[in-house]
């Protein structure tokens, strides 16, 4: 029976923790995650859960303690944000090379420099090539109900995952959201019975050693056939959950695509404002679309290929800087999977949302008016765009690309 | 193919560090959300200090609200503390036919030039008069809460105080006169706040 309730994202978080009730949380608070490990905090204080927490004095050591925990036979989880997630870095790859099934809160906000406390996707982003499955809500209740799913992929994958939400925008807005019951929860995570793990007498094993060059490659290799083989998995587990709950999950939303003519491709909360900005473009006879991309590890590359080619051009919508000359992550990868079909749209970047910079609805507009230009004229102009950035220095355009070829020919 | 365009209320809220506007905000959140609405209550977030303007926001509907930016466009503008006037566009993007809610001693009209030739609705509460009188202290959020929900329409005012004593004996369990206090604030914004 599904409870209605009104939380923030990272209350919502904590919760799905206390029904997934885990062996092992090793955490150290860091804004705009801090709350998770809070309220858990509660939680264990009132018994509601039988968790170790590990007190840390580092997220270095918060994601060491979740290594050791896992790689003992234990369900572990922690959380983290930014500089918290940066200061991982070392280890998130001994996790997920040792194919240790860490279930990682991320809540996303900037890397410092300028200091930031507000969201961007700067700090998971950077992560993307760690190893980590990576999964992106755009409100507390896909935050909660991808927490959940998380369990089992993490565990039948044995890979280690990442479920990101916006900070702020809905790691500390309160809004509706629907709860399963304790038992439902349970039930849908199971136990955790590892087939291998380092405490296991009848069959010991060394975790971590050292890769030389005869193994090491095998390792990689077989990290991304895992990787690979985690894609029906996300979706077996998202349809158990969709029989459980109704709430339908897959690698990404397609919002108003049938007949659309242009589109967007967005990660993260700002999907929901592009959504408002579609109904209202809608309901002026515009036929614009939306597609929400939820599972960026491992990238859909064949089915998002397929959603986009169902239009002339999409906006590619990144909030992460990669400060690669040629546009953000999600835009590389997004684009690049367009290039083996025929009939491929126009493809063309935006940069947005740094460091917290508000998108609004108006600013889709703008971006869905550039798209038509684009189909009317045959002529996408730069890819490498920025919406919602303040400098007269630079053209609206940002940066055109086409300018050097003059120069570099 | 289209849906309904989703036209919820919009409330921004302007307060100053440790007033309470983050918690009023939440707060109707709840009232909204008890009375079987769709609600958003969310804080905008910086490097705030004690006394440093903060701004917080609510979305109240009988949908779910997608927008996750902040509100540019409010129906209605709530003003914690009046010295913000000074400093603050609070009147900024109101919309027509909205309303702007100051707690203040002042009349609307000593107030209205210092609000950028805003000329729609002032609605004046003496929130820190109230709560001096009610809690003993200068609480102004739940005076102020009161105001919003009486000037908006936005909730039905019986189930509204109903569900705030409820919000209330769970948030100060066990410190039974700040439940009263909290009531007595909440009915008395309501009797005396003048929605010109």
């Amino acid at each position: 029976m599904a409870k209605k309730d009104r939380m923030s994202g990272n209350e919502a978080v904590a919760t799905a923790l206390r029904q997934i009730n885990p062996d092992v949380m090793g955490a150290f608070p860091i804004t705009p995650s801090t709350e998770i490990p809070e309220y858990f905090s509660q939680f264990m204080a009132d018994g509601e859960v039988d968790t170790e927490f590990v007190a840390v004095e580092s997220e270095h050591s918060a994601m060491s303690v979740c290594i050791g925990a896992s790689a003992a036979g234990a369900r572990a989880v922690t959380a983290t944000s930014s500089c918290g997630l940066a200061y991982m870095w070392e280890l998130l790859y001994v996790a997920a090379s040792s194919r240790l099934p860490i279930c990682m809160a991320v809540v996303n906000r900037a890397l410092t420099g300028p200091i930031n406390i507000n969201n961007d996707h700067s700090d998971s982003m950077g992560a993307r090539d760690s190893g980590w499955i990576q999964i992106y809500a755009e409100t507390n209740q896909e935050v909660y109900d991808n927490m959940i799913q998380a369990i089992p992929i993490a565990e039948a994958t044995r890979l280690p995952i990442m479920v990101c939400q916006d900070g702020f925008i809905t790691s500390h807005g309160v809004s509706n959201i629907e709860l399963l019951e304790d038992e439902e929860v349970r039930e849908f995570v199971g136990e955790y019975n590892p087939e291998n793990y380092l405490l296991k007498e009848e069959n010991p094993l060394a975790v971590g050693p050292y890769g030389i060059s005869p193994y090491y490659m095998e390792v990689k290799r077989a990290q991304a056939q895992a990787m690979k083989d985690s894609m029906p998995i996300i979706i077996q587990t998202a349809r158990k959950f969709e029989d459980l709950t109704g709430r339908k999950y897959r690698f990404f939303e397609e919002y108003m695509m049938d007949d659309a003519e242009v589109a967007v491709v967005v990660i993260g909360s700002s999907a929901g404002t592009g959504k408002d900005a579609v109904d209202r473009l809608r309901a002026e006879g515009k036929k614009v679309g939306l597609i929400k991309l939820r599972v960026f590890r491992p990238f859909p590359r064949v089915p998002l290929a397929m959603a986009m080619c169902k239009v002339k051009a999409v906006a590619i919508m990144d909030k992460a800087e990669g400060f690669s000359n040629s546009g953000g992550p999600l835009f590389n990868e997004a684009r690049n999977s367009l290039y083996d079909l025929p009939g491929r749209p126009y493809a063309i970047n935006y940069i947005y949302g740094l460091g917290g910079r508000d998108i609004t609805v108006e600013n889709y507009y703008e971006i869905f008016n550039d798209l038509f230009i684009i189909v009317d004229t045959y002529d996408p102009g730069d890819v490498y765009r920025y919406v919602g950035v303040r400098d007269s220095r630079y053209d609206e355009g940002g940066f055109d690309h086409r300018t050097y070829d003059d120069v570099y020919r | 193919m289209s849906k309904k365009v989703n036209d919820a209320v919009e409330i921004r809220w302007h307060g100053r560090g440790g007033q309470g506007a983050k918690t009023a905000c939440l707060l109707l959140a709840e009232a909204a959300f008890c009375s079987g609405k769709y609600v958003q209550g969310f804080p905008e977030y910086g490097p705030e200090r004690m006394g440093a303007p903060i701004t917080a926001y609510n979305r109240i509907s009988d949908e779910q609200c997608n927008v996750h930016s902040n509100i540019y466009t409010p129906n209605y503008v709530v003003v914690v503390d009046d010295t913000l006037l000074k400093s603050v566009d609070v009147a900024k993007g109101i919309k027509p036919g909205g309303i702007l809610i100051i707690n203040s001693r002042k009349e609307p009209e000593d107030l209205r030039p210092l609000l950028n030739g805003y000329e729609g609705k002032i609605c004046v509460i003496d929130a820190e008069k109230i709560s001096l009188e009610t809690l003993g202290k200068n609480f102004p959020n739940t005076p102020m809460l009161a105001a919003v929900v009486k000037a908006s329409q936005v909730l039905e005012q019986e189930r509204f105080i109903a569900d705030m004593r409820n919000s209330f004996e769970h948030k100060f369990r066990g410190k039974e006169e700040l439940v009263e206090g909290n009531m007595k604030a909440l009915i008395k914004a309501m009797d005396e706040v003048n929605v010109g």
